[in-house]
């Protein structure tokens, strides 16, 4: 767990560089409340407390949940998206290894379902870190720093009518925000620290989906090579998709379950209602986990 | 007199048909986004549970054996039309709320269950009690549920009651939390099936700390 947290340093630097200090805020507060509220849990549990906050589980579903959510997010967001992840998507299940969902998931699906407004305003430009601090913690109106994200924006621009030669595809801070992601994942493939089965399935299934619908009518949606660039796509594909207790554990049922995740992530963003997808796509790939596991068992040697 | 302490404890708590039973959970989950619905829609469980577990107990020694079951649903089934009608004079805006639920309750399992598992056993008047108690105990958890929805979701309580008790109903109306952004998924059917789960866990939790 510790290492996956050290490979998120880039994609969070490149957050910082381009958006302020917003990312570092949330993720103190993220981590606060999920040390609270997990030994809160375990103490009510009458579980011992040290070894499950030292796991660093909780910690890395408080981070992972921090970078998915607006940097400018109100304080209060955060907290109840966290409390929410520990303790529906976690400790009810019975704590760590027991839950079927993906917890830093479970939260962002809760927050962007029920708080749609605050889940879409997202930073448009660097923020020092006292206007950060306002405008997280004071709320103060921040129309002026603050705008959809450039696959909210696509989406809307090719609702209304226009053709992808007309809009701009491209995102350089979304880029390098990807790019950091990528870099990290790379290296935790390299320790072997997370497998490369997962990641790969999930960028073909994102490639091959996208290039299916860009070749059926190239002006009406994104092209797949913009579709790994924008949004949470590689973040998803190395970090989240592969969380080891929520994802399935064979190999060939991982290529199967990364795959359609990105199907799955391109036909949400293309089709559904919310602009990103990756967190509905890995939750509902989570419920298919068990049928995927039962029908992919390696047969054992010499039967 | 036991027995009926025994039939009312039973109703409310023990074999509470949306918490130990769990049926009828079609409406419950559908219509307990408020207080006022949750209750609107209690009343006509309880007074369908009532009214058909003491007509299948009165007749319970002249319907054959073999076709109970349909004779069970159309009696069920008058006594809904009754009701919906009755809504649809009196209380037309909570009628028109809540839609196909109010003729649906003929198909709720908690009163078919009541029928076929103690009317066609018991006298008349025992029936009669297991029907108001299982329809209160039934009712009592749409209102919890209600209440708790309708509270997290959106930081009311009793709101749109002038539904239910005309311009008495206006006044209650209380305003919990002030400047409340609301959550929506409490509204949402996962809000539903999160807040029974928590129920049934509390009631649980109460039945293991009993010697």
């Amino acid at each position: 767990m510790r290492q996956v947290i050290y490979a998120l340093v880039l994609g969070i630097g490149a957050h910082y560089y381009f958006f302020g200090w917003g990312v570092f805020l949330q993720i103190v507060l993220a981590v606060a409340v999920a040390i609270a509220v997990e030994s809160t849990f375990l103490r009510i549990r009458k579980f011992p407390i040290k070894p499950a906050i030292s796991d660093g589980s909780a910690i890395l579903t408080a981070v992972l949940l921090a970078i998915s959510i607006p940097s400018i997010a109100p304080w209060w967001l955060v907290v109840l998206g966290v409390s929410f992840a520990i303790v529906f998507g976690k400790q009810l299940y019975g704590g760590l290894g027991n839950n079927p969902f993906n917890p830093a998931m479970l939260g962002y699906g809760f927050l962007l379902i029920s708080y749609p407004l605050q889940m879409s305003t997202w930073a448009s430009e660097f923020l020092s870190l006292p206007q950060t601090l306002n405008v997280i913690f004071n709320s103060s109106p921040v129309d002026a720093l603050s705008g959809a994200t450039r696959l909210d924006t696509l989406k809307t621009q090719l609702a209304l009518g226009k053709t992808t030669d007309e809009i701009e595809l491209y995102s350089v801070a979304q880029m390098w925000i990807n790019a950091g992601f990528l870099l990290g994942g790379l290296y935790l493939m390299i320790r072997q620290v997370i497998m490369w089965h997962i990641p790969t399935a999930f960028i073909m299934g994102v490639v091959v989906m996208a290039s299916i619908l860009s070749l059926s009518n190239h002006q009406f949606y994104i092209p797949p090579q913009n579709h790994l660039i924008l949004g949470a796509t590689m973040l998803g594909a190395f970090f989240i998709a592969t969380d080891p207790i929520s994802a399935s554990t064979t190999p060939k049922g991982r290529l199967i379950y990364g795959f359609l995740i990105g199907v799955l992530v391109v036909i949400i963003r293309t089709f559904g209602g919310y602009p990103d997808g990756v967190a509905f796509a890995v939750l509902l790939m989570n419920i298919a986990v068990p049928l995927i596991d039962y029908y992919t068992q390696p047969r054992v040697f010499g039967q | 007199m036991e027995d009926y302490l025994k039939i009312a404890k039973n109703g409310l708590w023990d074999n509470n048909q949306a918490l130990v039973a769990l049926l009828g959970l079609c409406p419950l989950l559908a219509v307990t986004n408020n207080i006022v619905n949750a209750i609107g829609l209690g009343l006509a469980t309880t007074f369908v549970l009532i009214a058909s577990n003491t007509t299948v107990s009165i007749f319970r020694h002249h319907i054959s054996k073999e076709v109970r079951i349909p004779i069970f649903v159309l009696l069920i089934a008058a006594f809904v039309t009754i009701v919906e009608l009755l809504m649809q004079s009196y209380f037309y805006d909570l009628y028109l709320i809540l839609g196909i639920f109010v003729p649906l309750i003929v198909t709720n399992c908690a009163i078919l269950g009541r029928a076929e598992a103690f009317a066609s056993k018991n006298s008349w008047d025992k029936s009669a009690l297991d029907g108001l108690m299982m329809g209160l105990g039934f009712s009592l958890v749409l209102i919890i549920l209600g209440a708790m929805r309708e509270l997290v979701g959106g930081g009311t309580l009793f709101a749109q009651s002038s539904l239910l008790l005309g311009t008495l109903g206006e006044s209650l109306s209380i305003s919990v939390v002030d400047d409340y952004q609301g959550t929506l998924l409490a509204i949402l059917p996962p809000g539903a099936f999160i807040g029974l789960g928590l129920i049934v866990a509390v009631k649980n939790f109460i039945d293991l700390k009993k010697p």
